[in-house]
C-alpha cells in the first residue's frame, strides 16, 4: 500500500541510528538550574520569586502575562541565587531564574491528581495552563490556547504528531515505545476538551516499533494510528493535516480553519502528567546526538540544565567543536556555546566537529529549479529571495513569502549552495513590520 | 506623380495642424523656476529633502510649498543658488556630515560567532544580535556604503565602513540603513569624535573590543565643557569642538580620533585639508 505523504519536501540522511534504539535515560541534576522566563512562543513570563527564596520542584517562579502566555516553574528544589538576564539559546541573554539545587528534588506540598471525568472543561484547561504546557515539538506554542478554539471554527478532527521527520531527532520515537500509556491517556482528555469526531495519530513508516507499540496502545479506543511516508516535513502541521486527512490550510490560516488541532505526542504525555498527578511541565526528553558527541543518548532532562551539562552527561565532545545546533540539523537554531539552558522547546542538541557540518560557498542560481520542487509549501523560493535580496518586499508578499514555513528544503537542496531561508525570512521579517506599521 | 505629392503633402499639412492645435490645447504649464532649480540640484534623487527625487524638491520649492534650504548634498551653494532664483533670502543650515562611531574592526574587536550567511548587515544582525560581541559595533558587510549615493563610505579590509568627509553630502541614507545605529550625523566643521557607540560598562567593553570607550572620565576631566558621558559612553559636545583635540592624546583606548589628523587605521581615505571646506562647491 502507497504510504499517506505530501507533495514536495525531500529526504536527508535520517542518522537517527545513534540514539533510535537508546533507552531514556535520566539526566542528573545539574550543579545550577537556569530557567529562561521566556520558553515559549507569545508573552515571557514575570518573575515572581526572589534571590534567596526556598522554592519546592514544580513551584512557579514565572507568573504568565496575558493570555497566550503561561507560568514557568521551578524544575527541583533548592534556593533562588540569581534573577537576571543569562545566555538563552535566542542568542541573547534574556531574564532567567537561577536555582542552585538542594539536591532533595522535593515536590511541592498539595500536589494532586485530578479525576478528569469529574471535572468541567474550563476548570482541565486551567490546570493545562497552570501546568505551563506548551507544544513539545519546538515550536512551543501554549497549549491552553490551541484547546480554547473560537466558537466559530468547530473542531472535527484530532491530530497527534508522533513523526519526528527531523534528522537525529528520537526523543518522540523513545518516548512513544516507552510510555504509549500516558500518550494514549493524555489523547482522551484532549478529545474530551476538544469534542473531536476524530482522532489521527500519525508516525512516519521508518519507526516500525513505534507503529507497532501504539496501535497496541490505542486498540479499544478511537484514536487511529496510521503510518506516514518517510519524507521531511512531513511533521510541519500544515503538511501533516494535508498527509493524513488531505486538507489544505488556507494561506494565512491556522489548522483550526480546517476544523483541526495538531498536538505533539510529548505534549499530550505532558498533559496526562498535568490532570493526572497535577504535575507542572518541569523536565522533557531531548535527544543528544551528533558526530561530535562520545555517547549519543535520549535523556530525561530538567528544564533549565545547561548544555555544557549534557554533553558531560553524555561522555563530553569528541575534539573541537564546530556547530552546535539546538534543535534538528533542518530548523534547530545554533548555539553560540554550550552556556545557554534546556528549554521547553528543546527536543534535542546536536554537536557536530570541523568539516562535518560542510556548507560550500554560495554560487549563482542555475534555475534547476529543485527549490520550487522541494517546497512543500509550494511557493518559489528562489524569486522570493532574489526580490528579498534586492530590498522588493513588497514583490516577495507577492510571491506569498508569508506562506514560508521555513523548513529548510529549499536551502538543503540548492546546489548553489544559496541561503534562501534566510534571505526568504528577511523578507518575511520586512512584510511583518510594513504591516505592524499599517 | 503630382496626385501623390499633393495627397501625401495634404496628410502631412492636416497631421501638422492637428499637433500644432493639440499642443496649444493641452500644453502643461511648467514653471520656469522649477526648471532653473533642478537645474541647481544635485540630481542624485538621494531624498535627504524628504522628497521623492529631486524634480518633486523642485517643484515644491517652486510651488512655495518646501523649504529652499532642504538640499544637504548641495550645500550652501545650491542654497544661494535656489535663494537667487526665488528671489528669496535663505542660508544653509550648517554643513553636516555622517560618521561611524566605531573603529572595532575584525582585527580589533570579538566575534562571538563566525558569520556565513548573506552579505548584509541587516541579515545578519538577526542572527543572534550580528556576530560582532560589541552590540554597538560596526558588522563590517557594508549595507551601508552599498545605499550610499555618493560613494563616499568604504570598507576596510578588516570590515570597517568609513566615511569620507569630502565626499559625505549629509544626505542620511547610510543611518537609515544601518540596522545598528552605528552612524550618525555631526557638524562636518566637527574633527574630533568619540569613535564608540557601546553602551555597555567598561570591564565589558574592555572584554570584547580593544578601541571601545571604557567611560574612564580622562576625556571629560581633562576637557570638561568639551565631553560629557552618558550611560558609559563618552560623546564630544560639538559647541565646545575647538577644545575638545585636547583630550585625544589622553584617551586611554584611542576611541577618540581628530579627522584632522587621518582617518582610522585601514581606510584608504586621507587627511583632509581643510575640514571645512574640501570637496565643498562654493
Amino acid at each position: 500500500m502507497r504510504l499517506k505523504s505530501f507533495p514536495g519536501g525531500l529526504h536527508p540522511p535520517d542518522n537517527k541510528q545513534f540514539t533510535a534504539h537508546k533507552a531514556i535515560v535520566d539526566c542528573p541534576l545539574p550543579a545550577e538550574l537556569v530557567i529562561p522566563l521566556s520558553q515559549h512562543i507569545g508573552a515571557p513570563a514575570d518573575a515572581c520569586v526572589k534571590v534567596g527564596d526556598l522554592v519546592a520542584k514544580g513551584e512557579v517562579v514565572g507568573q504568565a502575562r496575558g493570555f497566550v502566555s503561561v507560568p514557568v516553574h521551578a524544575s527541583t528544589s533548592g534556593a533562588v541565587v540569581a534573577v537576571e538576564p543569562r545566555p538563552h539559546p535566542a542568542g541573547k541573554p534574556l531574564p532567567a531564574v537561577v536555582i542552585k539545587p538542594d539536591g532533595e528534588d522535593r515536590w511541592i506540598d498539595g500536589l494532586a491528581g485530578i479525576p478528569a471525568e469529574e471535572q468541567d472543561d474550563e476548570s482541565l484547561r486551567d490546570r493545562i495552563r497552570a501546568a505551563g504546557i506548551v507544544g513539545l515539538g519546538g515550536a512551543t506554542f501554549p497549549t491552553h490556547v490551541k484547546l480554547t478554539p473560537p466558537g466559530d471554527k468547530p473542531i472535527d478532527t484530532l491530530i497527534l504528531n508522533g513523526v519526528e521527520c527531523e534528522p537525529y531527532l528520537t526523543a518522540d520515537h523513545r518516548l512513544m515505545l516507552e510510555n504509549p500509556e500516558r500518550i494514549v491517556d493524555g489523547i482522551t482528555i484532549l478529545q474530551r476538551l476538544l469534542g473531536v469526531r476524530r482522532t489521527l495519530l500519525g508516525i512516519e513508516a521508518n519507526k516500525p516499533d513505534a507503529i507497532a507499540v501504539m496501535t497496541k496502545a490505542c486498540a479499544g479506543t478511537s484514536i487511529e494510528v496510521v503510518a506516514l511516508a518517510v519524507k521531511y516535513p512531513q511533521g510541519a502541521e500544515k503538511q501533516l493535516i494535508l498527509a493524513l486527512i488531505g486538507k489544505e490550510v488556507p494561506s494565512g490560516g491556522l489548522p483550526m480553519d480546517v476544523g483541526v488541532v495538531v498536538q505533539n505526542v510529548g505534549t499530550a504525555a505532558a498533559v496526562a502528567d498535568a490532570v493526572r498527578h497535577g504535575r507542572p511541565l518541569v523536565e522533557r526528553i531531548a535527544t543528544v546526538s551528533g558526530p561530535a558527541i562520545a555517547n549519543p543518548q535520549n535523556l530525561r532532562v530538567r528544564i533549565g540544565t545547561p548544555l555544557s551539562h549534557l554533553v558531560a552527561v553524555c561522555g563530553g565532545a569528541k575534539g573541537e567543536l564546530a556547530k552546535i545546533i539546538m534543535g534538528g540539523p533542518m530548523m534547530g537554531s545554533a548555539q553560540l556555546g554550550l552556556e545557554a539552558p534546556v528549554t521547553r522547546g528543546t527536543s534535542g542538541l546536536l554537536l557536530f566537529g570541523p568539516g562535518q557540518f560542510p556548507r560550500a560557498p554560495e554560487g549563482p542560481c542555475i534555475r534547476c529549479g529543485r527549490c520550487v520542487r522541494a517546497c512543500p509549501a509550494h511557493i518559489l523560493p528562489t524569486a522570493i529571495a532574489a526580490c528579498a535580496r534586492l530590498d522588493r518586499f513588497d514583490e516577495a508578499e507577492g510571491f506569498d513569502a508569508m506562506d514560508c514555513i521555513e523548513c529548510g528544503c529549499c536551502t538543503y537542496t540548492c546546489p548553489a549552495a544559496i541561503p534562501l531561508v534566510q534571505a526568504i525570512r528577511q523578507a518575511k521579517a520586512a512584510i511583518l513590520a510594513k504591516r505592524r506599521k499599517g | 506623380m503630382l496626385a501623390s505629392i499633393l495627397s501625401l503633402g495634404g496628410i502631412g499639412l492636416l497631421a501638422a495642424l492637428a499637433l500644432g492645435l493639440a499642443a496649444r490645447k493641452f500644453a502643461v504649464e511648467v514653471d520656469p523656476r522649477e526648471l532653473a532649480i533642478l537645474e541647481v540640484l544635485s540630481g542624485a534623487n538621494c531624498g535627504a529633502c524628504g522628497y521623492p527625487g529631486c524634480g518633486a524638491y523642485a517643484k515644491a520649492v517652486a510651488g512655495g510649498t518646501a523649504d529652499p534650504t532642504l538640499c544637504t548634498p548641495g550645500g550652501a551653494g545650491t542654497v544661494a543658488q535656489i535663494a537667487h532664483i526665488l528671489g528669496v533670502e535663505a542660508t544653509a543650515a550648517e554643513p553636516q556630515v555622517a560618521v561611524v562611531r566605531c573603529q572595532g574592526d575584525n582585527d580589533r574587536a570579538k566575534l562571538k560567532y563566525h558569520y556565513l550567511g548573506i552579505y548584509d548587515c541587516t541579515a545578519a544582525q538577526r542572527i543572534a544580535d550580528g556576530p560582532k560581541s560589541c552590540p554597538g559595533g560596526c558588522l563590517g558587510l557594508g549595507t551601508c556604503a552599498r545605499v550610499c549615493p555618493f560613494g563616499a563610505i568604504e570598507m576596510t579590509a578588516a570590515g570597517l565602513a568609513v566615511i569620507s568627509r569630502e565626499k559625505c553630502t549629509g544626505c542620511r541614507k547610510c543611518i537609515a540603513a544601518c540596522p545598528r545605529q552605528v552612524i550618525a550625523m555631526a557638524p562636518l566643521r566637527a574633527t574630533v569624535h568619540v569613535l564608540c557607540n557601546s553602551q555597555d560598562k567598561g570591564a565589558l567593553v574592555r572584554k570584547y573590543c580593544q578601541v571601545g570607550c571604557i567611560a574612564c572620565q580622562i576625556c571629560h576631566k581633562t576637557v570638561p565643557a568639551a565631553y560629557v558621558i552618558e550611560n558609559s559612553l563618552a560623546r564630544v559636545v560639538y559647541e565646545h569642538q575647538e577644545e575638545a583635540a585636547a583630550a585625544v592624546a589622553k584617551c586611554p583606548t584611542r576611541c577618540i580620533r581628530d579627522f584632522a589628523e587621518g582617518y582610522p587605521e585601514g581606510s584608504r581615505f586621507s587627511a583632509p585639508t581643510c575640514p571645512t571646506t574640501a570637496g565643498r562647491a562654493a
